[in-house]
């Protein structure tokens, strides 16, 4: 039980990762706290879930097709909002209650439009049968939704740390007003991490129905309490420390849901005050943090 | 005080005539208890900075102190009240290291810390002390005439307070931790003490809100003691109203909630995409609410 419980933990700490591992470059870019990722994530679960019951796409081809269209409409979404809320004096605040009011919209919208019932799509579209491992037996479900998590974090390390873009990237987040003294144009680099955030949370959210059960317009809520202690667990503004937060969320939510069944849901809520009021400065501090 | 006079006292006036003339008291109470709420958000958000997201809380845990009390203390309801009070208090001192964090972890610590307080009040573990999601049923001390002139009560001491912060010592010594906590500091104002003491303060005001909607409502669920629209509710009512003054938030609840009341209940969603709305249109284009359309003219809004 225990090894199926730390195994099933790490595969489901690596989906937990891309949940929040959007939320966290945005974050590290612009000190954007964008409330609303939780609802992308919906959008995206909504996209897989027409995709297949109207068009007959897998997820394996919706999530390209989701990840494209998020990342499109995210460009003139930065652009109509955020230059905008950095004139502000105190921005950060600012944005959290923002995306607050987006991400009722967002919410209410999905409610008119789709109706608040529980949409599914059926396991079997991704492959039929268990994997086995160590001698346990593993949900396909988990398994897959783990490995595209696994390679959206080595996609990410590839762009932050071997493109032109990617460098750029680092300076902004490393110091925003000498990346500005640079030469470098902060609106266009922050627009791509802000629409690359949006598309890593459509990607999340097409594996959605598998890891998280059905879909509805209100999930947004508890997926971003989640994101939120993954990514301060981790380490706020450097997206790959998302990694070590997904993994000890995800560990330790299975560990809790094994042993102590009744008092699962406490745990991130729990995680998250501790880590925030164990190691303030550490995590939360202005220093400058290095992607 | 003349504030507190000119526009405090007309609005607890005018709340405890309504009944008179209009008879759906449940409604009239709700504005009463969104106006205590606002002010009580405003005393730490419009003093300090800091934006409780999880105010609500401070209000579900004084629902349950005073649902507590009755059950298992058979206290009266006035003896239940200050323990409800006293209730929302103790979490607040427990919450108190929260103030360390700032901007935005302070709020979402604070979300998750409300959050936390829900499930273990609702979890069925508890049952034989909370009924856990079952809620609790206060039939016995339901009154509901008393507790609208206790609401009242509590609402004239909150505009008050909120009055006094506004051009008081200890009010203006927050204002300025707000705007510039180094520069207060250097000032002689210990920042740091009074910023914790608005704090308990404003979840004392919650609690005692808690308490007073336990008593009116006196059959109630944890979801809707902790709900978070509460919390969201108070907010935006201040921001709307503009933070830091009195009328600000009073004229939030009186056009917002009155707005909801409208259209909200029928369709909830509509209000939802209204109020999506109107924060994305008022963080963009007038963060410092309704009343700064004035004080931008020179007007003093009290």
């Amino acid at each position: 039980m225990l090894v199926h419980a730390l195994l099933g933990g790490v595969i489901y700490g690596c989906y937990f990762t891309l949940i929040g591992l959007g939320l966290n470059l945005v974050f590290g870019v612009m000190r954007i706290v964008n409330l609303a990722h939780g609802d992308v994530l919906m959008l995206g679960a909504f996209a897989a879930f027409f995709l297949f019951h109207l068009v007959g796409l897998s997820p394996f081809i919706a999530a390209p097709v989701v990840m494209v269209g998020f990342f499109l409409l995210g460009l003139p979404f930065y652009y109509l909002v955020v230059p905008r809320l950095a004139l502000a004096k105190d921005a950060e605040m600012l944005s959290l209650i923002l995306f607050f009011g987006i991400q009722q919209i967002i919410e209410a919208l999905a409610a008119i439009v789709f109706g608040s019932s529980e949409r599914s799509i059926p396991g079997r579209v991704l492959g039929v049968g268990p994997f086995h491992f160590l001698g346990q037996t593993l949900s396909r479900a988990w398994v897959i939704g783990a490995a595209i998590a696994a390679g959206a974090v080595i996609a990410l390390y590839l762009y932050l740390y071997h493109t032109r873009s990617g460098l750029l990237t680092r300076a902004v987040m490393a110091s925003r007003d000498e990346a500005l003294a640079s030469g470098i144009d902060i609106h266009r680099i922050s627009a791509r991490a802000f629409a690359i955030g949006l598309a890593l949370a459509g990607l999340a959210g097409v594996f959605a129905p598998f890891m998280l059960g059905s879909v509805t317009p209100a999930m947004g809520v508890s997926v971003n309490l989640a994101a939120f202690a993954v990514i301060i667990v981790g380490s706020l503004g450097n997206p790959l420390g998302t990694v070590a937060g997904g993994l000890i969320y995800g560990v330790g939510l299975l560990l809790m849901q094994t042993y102590f069944s009744a008092w699962a849901d406490l745990l991130p809520n729990l995680l998250l005050i501790g880590v925030l009021l164990a190691r303030p400065t550490g995590l939360l501090g202005r220093r400058v943090r290095l992607a | 005080m003349r504030d507190f006079l000119s526009v405090g006292l007309p609005v607890v006036a005018i709340f405890a005539l309504l009944p008179l003339v209009y008879a759906n008291q449940l409604l009239l109470f709700n504005f009463v208890l969104f106006l205590i709420l606002a002010q009580g958000l405003n005393a730490i958000y419009g003093f300090t900075g800091y934006l409780p997201f999880g105010y609500v809380g401070f209000f579900g845990a004084g629902a349950y102190g005073f649902a507590l009390a009755v059950m298992h203390l058979a206290a009266p309801p006035a003896l239940a009240l200050l323990l409800a009070g006293l209730a929302a208090l103790v979490l607040a001192m427990i919450l108190t290291p929260l103030l360390r964090l700032s901007g935005a972890y302070f709020a979402i610590a604070n979300l998750a810390a409300a959050q936390a307080v829900y499930q273990v009040i609702a979890n069925p573990a508890l049952q034989d002390i909370t009924k856990g999601p079952y809620g609790v049923s206060l039939a016995s001390v339901f009154a509901p005439r008393a507790s609208y002139g206790a609401a009242l009560l509590i609402l004239a001491g909150v505009l008050a307070l909120v009055a006094w912060l506004r051009h008081g010592r200890f009010g203006l010594a927050l204002q300025a931790g707000r705007d510039d906590p180094v520069s207060a500091a250097m000032a002689g104002i210990p920042v740091v003490s009074s910023r914790i003491i608005a704090w308990l303060i404003s979840a004392l005001i919650a609690g005692l809100a808690g308490g007073v909607f336990a008593w009116h409502i006196s059959v109630f669920y944890p979801e809707t003691a902790f709900d978070l629209s509460t919390s969201i509710f108070a907010i935006v009512f201040t921001l709307f109203g503009g933070a830091a003054t009195l009328s600000g938030p009073i004229a939030g609840v009186i056009l917002l909630y009155g707005l909801y009341n409208l259209i909200g209940i029928s369709v909830p969603q509509y209000f939802q995409l209204i109020y999506g709305a109107l924060i994305v249109g008022l963080v963009l284009f007038l963060p410092r609410g309704l009343a700064s359309l004035l004080q931008r003219r020179g007007v003093d809004v009290p």
